[in-house]
């Protein structure tokens, strides 16, 4: 039988607020255990919350970037759950009235193709703590850094059909992310999650199959994998007969397989119901729009602005607008220097491996915009030639001087000087009778050569376009 | 609506409340009873009544995005049982 394969994405993403949720505890990342852990985080009794208004802006700005609909009246809810590092006993969350609703974003296949994905909703909630399971005395250590803080919950509709499609979704929800600057969004350390729902059904099928729920999958490749393992699993149940039992499952990457962790406890056992100590959460339309006015440019529009005012390839637009700090260094160099398409080359071809080969971001570059404008404008004055720039963009990676100090103190500058060029193609002349009359005789693509012989003695620094002008009327 | 013994254990387990099994019935009869009145309610019209989030008829408050508090972990960690490295300690939680 064919399957179908169906994916829902859950992502929590931590929002970058200063302080928590619901009390002014600090956030910041790698705190000494439970030193940002006050007397509401560890729950003691008579502590009420007092909500962040950070928090609800980043998630209404987060559903006007996807398009959705934001709840103008949203409601906090207890989930109740008993577990150490959630000291309430309950964390709290949005279930029937969250902050942002039905939006949707469009994702970009490998082919070129685009495919819209609905999200269901996001929702605004807390974090819970950090237990550690090594040996304190047969005992379990809890850091409550983390509780509290707040998450966005950013839900799909189970309608990814492959594992490709899953990870351009969660890609594409990164890039936005960041643009945004709601979240750092680092998967690594945790700050962007994901949880996958896989089920599969027979090809044509509307109804949907029973799913397990990978937690917690902490890297795009890992989602990739966790997919295709968890699909292959599923097939050959179904295709002996069997049938999927609804679980929470591991993905264990070293082993590329999926192991069961226990058996979700269906939803109401949570026992939901609207959080008491929290009043409705109410805006107005005029809200939402300061938040509009906000916004920044959003990654498909400036794609879509950088094909159209700099002339730049879907393929070249896309790979300069990955991050908001690219294509604002980018835009920088191809603004002041006039020129997109050598702009483009450099940021995305000799910038970017070096920035992959030192793993800079490229707000860390050695080499700032500034200095990148500075070289490309030495090219187009023709004080260096495209190729000697490499040399100094090399040079630029390790030494803070300027451009033209660097092309002074290694003696880079092009030979513009008639009188040396005239040298020097008066030797290449001499040095090779054989080509010269294999040219007069018809033979045009022996320019290169001379050209080429040219440029090797004068070590590069010759300016190309003159030398073969200049061997063109002396051969005559 | 009436609960049997079996849904009693199980909402006392996820609520983690010992019963005694001479207590059982009784609060079987007394949630059961509960569940009644709400029955009872539930045949109200209340098709063009908006549904309640909180008694109080008040929007929440927000508070500005400032760090207000400082680190008191010794103080807390005085009135926990136990602690070690900064660590909250609790009987081994492992699934």
């Amino acid at each position: 039988m064919e399957w179908e394969t169906v994916i829902g994405l859950e992502v929590h993403v931590t929002l970058a607020t200063k302080s928590k949720l619901f009390s002014g505890s600090a956030v910041a990342f790698g705190a000494e255990p439970n030193t940002q852990a006050n007397i509401f985080d560890i729950a003691l009794p008579g502590t009420l919350p007092v909500f962040n208004e950070e928090a609800l802006r980043m998630a209404v700005k987060f559903g006007l970037a996807i398009d959705a609909e934001i709840g103008k009246r949203s409601v906090f809810d207890r989930k109740n759950y008993f577990y150490p590092d959630l000291p309430k006993g309950y964390q709290v969350t949005q279930l029937d009235f969250p902050t942002v609703g039905k939006g949707s974003l469009t994702v970009t296949l490998d082919d070129g193709s685009e495919r819209t994905i609905g999200v269901t909703r996001a929702h605004i909630e807390e974090n819970a703590g950090k237990s550690l399971h090594e040996d304190f005395s047969g005992m379990s250590g809890i850091d409550l850094n983390r509780a509290g803080e707040p998450l966005l919950e950013i839900v799909s509709e189970p309608e990814i059909y492959t594992a490709k499609e899953a990870v351009a979704y969660l890609k594409k929800l990164h890039t936005i992310i960041l643009y945004l600057g709601i979240s750092d969004a680092i998967m690594a350390q945790g700050s962007m999650r994901c949880d996958v729902n896989v089920s599969l059904r027979p090809k044509g099928s509307d109804v949907l199959g029973t799913r397990t729920e990978m937690k917690n999958i902490n890297s795009f490749k890992f989602v990739e994998k966790a997919i295709y393992s968890e699909v292959e699993r599923q097939k050959d149940i179904l295709e002996d007969g069997g049938s999927i039992t609804q679980e929470t499952r591991r993905y264990d990457a070293d082993r590329d397989e999926t192991s069961s962790m226990r058996s979700k406890e269906v939803a109401n056992d949570y026992r939901y119901f609207p959080e008491p100590d929290l009043l409705p959460i109410v805006i107005d339309d005029d809200y939402i729009e300061q938040v509009r006015a906000t916004l920044p440019e959003l990654p498909d529009a400036k794609r879509a602005r950088f094909c159209d005012q700099f002339g730049l390839s879907e393929y070249d637009a896309g790979v300069l607008t990955s991050t908001r700090e690219m294509a604002e260094y980018f835009e920088s160099v191809a603004t002041k220097t006039g020129d997109a398409k050598v702009a483009a080359n450099w940021v995305s071809g000799d910038l970017q491996a070096l920035l992959n080969k030192n793993n800079l971001n490229i707000t860390d570059s050695p080499i700032k915009a500034e200095r990148l404008t500075d070289l490309i404008s030495r090219i187009k004055d023709k004080t260096i030639s495209g190729k000697i720039a490499k040399t100094v963009f090399e040079a630029m990676a390790d030494d803070s001087s300027s451009v033209d100090e660097i092309i002074e103190s290694k003696g880079l500058k092009q030979v513009t000087d008639s009188g040396e060029i005239e040298k020097l193609v008066d030797d290449v002349i001499n040095n090779n009778p054989d080509q010269v009359q294999q040219f007069k005789d018809g033979k045009e693509q022996v320019i290169g050569f001379l050209v080429g012989q040219a440029m090797q003695l004068s070590k590069g620094k010759a300016n190309p376009g003159q030398v073969n002008q200049l061997l063109r009327d002396k051969m005559k | 609506m009436a609960l049997d013994k079996a849904e009693v254990e199980k909402i006392a387990h996820l609520a983690r409340l010992h019963i005694s099994e001479a207590d059982t019935e009784e609060v079987t009869t007394r949630i059961t009873d509960i569940l009644t009145l709400i029955d009872q309610m539930k045949t109200v019209d209340t098709e063009s009544v908006e549904p309640l989030a909180h008694p109080l008829d008040m929007v929440q408050r927000f508070r500005a995005d400032v760090v207000t508090e400082t680190n008191t972990r010794e103080q807390l960690q005085d009135l926990a049982p136990e602690s070690q490295d900064g660590l909250y300690l609790v009987p081994k939680v492992i699934e």
